[in-house]
């Protein structure tokens, strides 16, 4: 179960995934944003400014980005969906 | 994927002026092509709209499809020559300093023909990452003898191989001058041939690099080399170890002198791409797709770090497998503009199916005949310091700066798999060192409309070309006439370019300058011209253009200022001119001095607003603000992060610069903590440099007179452009920009 503290960076990045952050919020997301090309997600644009597709770079020179099948018509979604898949792969908790 | 990509030979055309294009096209058998003068390139439907103008000439039409490709690497290429053809003894030996060992077959010296493995290279092995011979005699017998021992990447290393006809010995020595006591990287080996006699043959000698084949006109390399070479030398014996050493300078004692075919001093004609041949035979040679020069050699001593005081410690080229500098594309169709074409910013557009390309340059009004009292200055040396940057896919910076995912295009895609399309001077070539070179001899994917780019801010997402054409876009809406230069004209031609306008309106982003450039613009506003400053993070890194072949930049990132790589320690200055690189700021022209106001801040999440200062009432500059009201928010909207202050950001500064007679009129609020105060401005490390705290994380629009009338308008904002367009241009960035440009284009004084 996330703490106090993390539970209301949950909900504040639930509210606003871009924009001003709590300090506390912010060090989570330095965390999640700052890991290294492999496997890492990105969204490709295929609608501009109306549909994305999720999909991960490899840190490969050369190798193509992985494009996976989940799509998104706003970029908050987008931002919400990867904001738990990569908790859960931190701290093993699924965020619903 | 993109199948259809094109360049240009020219970035800059007049009336009546001829200008080539060069298509790869794999989309069908035929492709389309236009011409079109570029209005907005903002794809964004919640924006002004995509708009562009089909302008009629002879190249409309439709043309074959040919796939055009790119052969990355750079390499010396020495022609051929009755004394290095038919070599029977040898000895082939430089200083290396390798950066990628472990990457597989590099060529150093080579005397080779693939096309029947026959002559001679020395290299680095893909067996183990060592120095080795290698040998062919042409019928399917190769031998390659190696020391065994790895190399340590980015050391420096004396290697050496000699083949002795007479007796059929290889010796191939290994010798490394870092002098750490641990490593067991030094070898020498002997071995008999196995393969009998190398056969003659007249094919190229080559350096970082084996000789593959010549392809329309383009000589071919495989084995490129990652790293730098020092004084490589052949002889036409098979030298001592004591010769060796005694051949690793020049000059030499006569008999040793006698057995030398050629003692190559890269530390001569740095700014060329002449390879000069100390020797008698005069084996002078070129460089091919400019790998790096005014590199630190065998023997820099760190005692001096200008390479024009001691050239002799510089005698180091660096050669990378994706050094780029022109595709050699053939010509797939030309176009004399036509003398009646309205100055503007152009592209061919070239379609097939679904897929789509444009290649942009810029149609300038005839020499001394401006069309117009404004004058767009289309930043083509900042666009190719961006050119192709592949930072979305390779840094893990990418989303801590943009504060979100990264959104990629079919063209960062495209580029992320295709690296022969070379790098931007942002980007790391794949040794891990900086880009310092980079060309429009190639498609550009990112001098693109349409495209959009991570760094670009919330909303449309834009950077560069493509955000640039929000204030071309506003220009046409608004009904100004206008005519374009590039930077490459400013650099080229000087102050003639720009001294016919009343006002000079500049870029979102105009952050790459040659003092030629810098001294133009700077005596333009001495003589009283007018310049609109629409952008930030303007006039920061010097850079020079070749003074030989056309269409590149040098860039050197030195000990300061927001890079994502740095200069290694002593190549600080140009290669291409000698001038010391590195910010204008550490030159002793911080923008404050041109613009009024100059870099601070930046972050790519979300932008803010401004509001007006004190100085912003003062009877002066009233004109600026008609029509605006006292409490106004400045900007709470647009295009580029939802505001019109963001992503990069300006400030005033007296102490850099300022000038005294300015008036600071509005400063921005508000900015996220992904916003971060500068490098430059940070002497020691300490909390609160983010924009919930800083008060440097802003931005200040100022304005300032000139001598002779002259003035200088600053926005200091990525972002302002953004929000040109915003209700319909009814607003009060569209507003304060109008007011400026009509007040500046009248040439009463102030």
């Amino acid at each position: 179960m996330p703490n106090e503290v993390e539970a209301r960076c949950i909900e504040e990045f639930r509210k606003t995934p871009i924009g001003h952050h709590s300090k506390e919020l912010q060090v989570i997301l330095n965390e999640m944003r700052g890991q290294p090309m492999e496997d890492k997600y990105c969204l490709v644009c295929t609608k501009p400014n109306r549909e994305w597709q999720l999909a991960k770079t490899t840190g490969v020179r050369g190798k193509p980005v992985k494009i996976l099948s989940k799509k998104f018509t706003r970029l908050e979604d987008a931002e919400w969906y990867v904001f738990k898949q990569r908790w859960k792969q931190s701290r093993g908790e699924t965020i619903r | 994927m993109v199948k259809i990509t094109g360049y240009a030979d020219k970035i800059s055309v007049t009336p009546g002026e001829t200008i080539k294009f060069m298509v790869n096209s794999e989309a069908g058998k035929r492709y389309r092509a236009d011409i079109v003068r570029v209005i907005c390139g903002d794809v964004n439907p919640d924006g002004p709209g995509y708009r562009e103008k089909v302008i009629k000439t002879p190249i409309s039409g439709s043309y074959k499809s040919r796939k055009q490709v790119i052969h990355a690497g750079s390499f010396v290429e020495i022609g051929a020559s009755d004394m290095l053809d038919g070599l029977e003894s040898f000895t082939m030996q430089a200083f290396i300093w390798p950066s990628t060992p472990e990457k597989g077959t590099q060529a150093i010296i080579s005397k080779w023909r693939d096309r029947d493995k026959a002559g001679a290279a020395l290299i680095i092995t893909k067996e183990n990452g060592s120095a080795a011979l290698c040998i062919g005699n042409g019928k399917g017998k190769i031998q390659v003898v190696n020391t065994g021992k790895p190399l340590i990447a980015k050391e420096w290393y004396f290697v050496a191989a000699s083949y002795d006809a007479k007796n059929k010995t290889i010796t191939v020595i290994q010798e490394p001058l870092h002098g750490y006591q641990t490593r067991g990287d030094q070898g020498t080996v002997k071995r008999k041939s196995i393969v009998g006699k190398i056969p003659r043959h007249e094919c190229p000698l080559t350096m970082g690099g084996y000789f593959k084949k010549i392809d329309r006109g383009r000589t071919l390399c495989g084995g490129h080399y990652n790293g730098k070479i020092d004084s490589p030398r052949i002889a036409n014996v098979a030298l001592s170890a004591a010769e060796m050493v005694a051949l690793r300078t020049w000059p030499v004692a006569t008999e040793l002198g006698n057995a030398v075919v050629g003692a190559w001093d890269f530390s001569a004609d740095i700014m060329s791409t002449k390879v000069t041949d100390l020797s008698p035979n005069h084996l002078h040679g070129k460089t091919v797709q400019l790998p790096t020069r005014a590199m630190t050699g065998w023997n820099w001593t760190g005692d001096e770090m200008n390479w024009t005081n001691a050239p002799e410690q510089y005698g180091a080229i660096h050669f990378h497998d994706d050094d780029i500098y022109d595709a050699g594309w053939e010509v797939d169709f030309e176009l004399t503009i036509p003398k009646n074409l309205k100055s503007g910013v152009y592209a061919a557009r070239l379609r097939s199916g679904g897929n789509e390309d444009h290649i942009p340059f810029a149609v300038r009004a005839a020499r001394g005949k401006p069309t117009a009292k404004v004058l767009y200055l289309m930043p083509t040396a900042s666009y190719q310091a961006y050119a192709n940057e592949h930072m979305n896919t390779d840094s893990p910076l990418g989303q801590l700066v943009a504060g979100r995912l990264v959104e990629l295009d079919k063209f960062n895609l495209f580029l992320n798999e295709r690296r022969e399309y070379g790098n931007s001077c942002y980007d790391t070539h794949s040794d891990g060192s900086g880009v310092s070179y980079s060309s429009r001899l190639r498609p550009i994917l990112n001098m693109r409309p349409k495209h959009r780019m991570f760094i670009g801010g919330t909303e449309s997402t834009l950077w560069q070309f493509n955000a640039d054409t929000h204030i071309t876009d506003w220009l046409e809406a608004m009904g100004f006439d206008y005519d374009v230069i590039t930077d490459e004209d400013l650099h080229y031609e000087g102050l003639s370019v720009i001294e016919d306008y009343n006002v000079v309106i500049s870029s979102t982003h105009p952050e790459y300058h040659s003092k030629e450039m810098w001294d133009a613009m700077d005596a333009y506003q001495r003589r009283g011209g007018r310049l609109m400053y629409l952008g930030a993070n303007g006039w920061y890194w010097r850079i020079q253009y070749h003074p030989e072949v056309p269409g590149v930049i040098e860039v050197r990132r030195n000990e300061d200022g927001i890079r994502t790589w740095e200069a290694r320690t002593g190549e600080y200055y140009h290669s291409f001119s000698g001038e010391y690189g590195g910010l204008w700021r550490r030159n002793g022209r911080a923008p404050q001095k041109i613009l009024g106001i100059g870099f601070t801040a930046q972050g790519f999440d979300i932008s803010s607003y401004y509001l007006r200062n004190p100085d912003s009432y003062k009877a002066k500059v009233k004109f600026i603000f008609e029509g605006i009201g006292k409490d106004e928010k400045i900007g709470d909207f647009g295009l580029i992060g939802g505001g019109a202050a963001g992503l990069e950001l300006d400030r005033a500064d007296r102490a850099l610069g300022t000038p005294p007679n300015a008036y600071v009129l509005a400063s921005s609020v508000e900015h996220t903590d992904i916003y971060r105060v500068v490098c430059e401005e940070m002497l020691l490390n300490m909390p609160g440099l983010g924009g919930h705290e800083s008060e440097l994380v802003r931005a200040d629009i100022t304005f300032h007179e000139t001598q002779n009338g002259g003035a200088v308008w600053s926005t200091g904002s990525i972002a302002w452009a953004g929000s040109l367009a915003h209700n319909n241009y009814r607003n009060n960035v569209s507003r304060m920009t109008k007011n400026v440009l009509k007040r500046f284009m009248n040439p009463k004084p102030f």
